[in-house]
Order: structure tokens, then sequence, then C-alpha cells
């Protein structure tokens, strides 16, 4: 088990894991549904699969929020 | 400026402020503000920044009021069902605060108006409800150098970040609209009328706190809450260099407008 910190809060995760599968732990139903950036860098979507999660990184999954009227 | 006595007495809890006083206030006064979408984020904005004072408010909705809207858009009332927001918004500010001076553009933002519109005011207020339009707001902001408030909410959630010519803007984090549909909007999914209030009256304060010059504002950080469990957050947000529109590589142009502007009609086509 590794610690990774998620929209501030540490969470035990076992590492390796892919920032598809983060998500997915997440309960984030649909990727498209937010933005992530690891360790104050944002990634691409078309990168989600690739980008790989290591102890320690700090990811904030920021979710769209497309209301106001 | 001279405040006559009943404005003095008027803006007194704004005076008495010692970061605001009678410079603060006089400031609020000559400023002028855009608040695109007079729905329930405007509402809020309208009502506390009319209530403040500013100069000019400009209020930016072509809809018309809807019983639906009733629960959360606290600035139409139940016999202004039926009547253009805009219009409804402007009778409540006069009523509220004759000093304020209101535009009222019935109309829609778009790329064909959004730069000519925006050119005349100090800050603009973001409070629409849809993607493509939000990102045009920020687009148009960025490349005009104008500084705004950028403000989302669902269901039980809020966020906003304000934008300073030179900070991090919506697309620094968001990059581009999600794919249509991917991301339900509140006539879809719903929201708590009250969400609409706390974060509205963030964004007025804002408004007000960099009219005003005071204290730090929202930029470089991403301010969300979810009201279940009334957690805050605020998160750290960079400058991206991959940004499409104040990136190195920017893709979004004065020109490119036009596009988004498509990609409202397409939206609206959709939606039938």
């Amino acid at each position: 088990m590794a610690k990774v910190i998620v929209n501030g809060e540490e969470q035990d995760i076992s590492l390796p894991v892919s920032l598809i599968e983060l998500i997915r732990q997440n309960q984030v139903s649909q990727p498209d549904m937010v933005s992530v950036q690891i360790n104050g860098i944002f990634i691409v979507r078309e990168k989600y699969e690739e980008t790989i999660v290591k102890e320690g990184d700090e990811v904030d999954f920021l979710y769209f929020m497309g209301g106001g009227r | 400026m001279d405040f006559r006595e009943d404005q003095i007495e008027r803006y007194s809890r704004h005076i008495l402020l010692q970061d605001i006083g009678v410079e603060g206030q006089e400031r609020i006064s000559r400023a002028k503000v855009l608040v695109i979408g007079a729905g329930g984020l405007g509402a809020p904005v309208l009502l506390y920044l009319a209530a403040a004072g500013v100069g000019t408010l400009g209020v930016m909705d072509g809809d018309v009021v809807d019983l639906s809207n009733l629960q959360r858009q606290v600035i139409h009332f139940t016999p202004d069902v039926g009547k253009p927001k805009a219009l409804s918004a402007k009778e409540k500010i006069n009523r509220l605060n004759p000093d304020v001076h209101v535009v009222a553009y019935n109309e829609f933002f778009t790329a064909e108006n959004a730069l000519n519109i925006i050119r005349d005011y100090d800050f603009i207020v973001d409070g629409t409800d849809n993607f493509p339009v939000k990102f045009l707001i920020n687009d148009a902001c960025v490349l005009s150098g104008k500084p705004f408030s950028h403000g989302g909410i669902l269901r039980f959630d809020g966020q906003t970040l304000t934008h300073l010519p030179g900070t991090a803007c919506y697309r620094c984090a968001f990059h581009s609209p999600p794919p249509p549909n991917a991301v339900p909007t509140c006539s879809q999914a719903g929201v708590l009328g009250a969400i609409a209030g706390m974060l509205g009256t963030i964004q007025a304060a804002e408004t007000l706190k960099f009219l005003t010059g005071t204290g730090e504002l929202l930029t470089n950080r991403l301010l969300s809450f979810q009201a279940k469990s009334m957690h805050f957050r605020t998160t750290p947000i960079r400058r991206n260099a991959g940004c499409p529109v104040c990136g190195e590589h920017p893709t979004v142009t004065v020109t490119t407008l036009h596009e988004a502007e498509q990609a409202v009609c397409e939206l609206k086509k959709k939606r039938g």
C-alpha cells in the first residue's frame, strides 16, 4: 500500500496504478466529468490511461460544473 | 465624487470598513460591472452589487422568466413569469437602489457581441448555465485583458475562480468543454436553490473586493464546495503552458471565437 493525496486527503492505494484506474476508484462515473492535475500539472484527457500515479503524488480532481441559471 | 447625505447613510456599513471607507465606496460607485445571465447566480450577484451601489450594472440575458426559475432566481417574482429576465432584473435593481445605472441587454452572449459588449466594463461575472458560453466568456475576457469571475453550480456543489490578466484562466484548469451531455446541467440534474445563493454571493464579494482592491482574490486557485458535507476547498491552479487561450501556443484567438459561436448554435439546435 502507498499513500497518495487525492483532493487534499490521504488515500491508501496499491501501486502501480494508472490515472484512469484512480479515477475509477474515486467513483468518478465518467472521466469526461473531471479535469485532473497531478502535483500542480494538468494532464490532458488523452493521457489518463498511460499516466502512472506515484507514491506521494498530489492528485486533484476538478469537476466540470456547467450550471448557473 | 461627493456623496449625498442619503448615500453616506445608505453605504455607511461599507464606509465603516477600514479596507473600503469613502474611497472604496467611491470606486464601487464609479465601477461598471457586466453580469452575464440573470438567473440562479446572476440574481444574487445583481442584488448585492445593486445594494452596494455599483455605478453601472450591465444585465445580459435573452431568456424570459419561467415558473421553474423562481425556486432559486431570487431577483424574479411570481408576476414576472413570461417577462424578459433582463427587464425583470432591471426593475428590481431600480427599486432597490436608484443610484445604479442599469443597462439591460435582452439577448444572449455570443461570439459576435462578446468583445464589443465587455469593452465597456471593468469586471465581468459569469452567471451562465452552459459550457460553450462559460468558455466563451473566459476566452473573450482573456483576449480583451478583462478580469472576470467564473462560477458553476450543480446539484449540491459549486465552484468559482477569479481571473485577472496574467493569472490562471478557466481554460488553464478545464482546457475545453466536455463532450455534450457528458456532464449534466442544472435543468437535467437539478440544483438546490440556496446553492446558487451561496456561490453567487461569493462572486459578488469577489467583485467588490476587486473593485476596492481589498484582500486576496480567488486568483490562481479554484474554490469548490460540497454543500452536503459543507466541505470547502481551494485548489491551487497554475498558469498552464498548454492552455488553448493563454498558453504558449494559443489556438483560441479573436478569429476563432466564431467557432465557439457555432458550438452554441449546435447546442441550441440539439436542445430544440
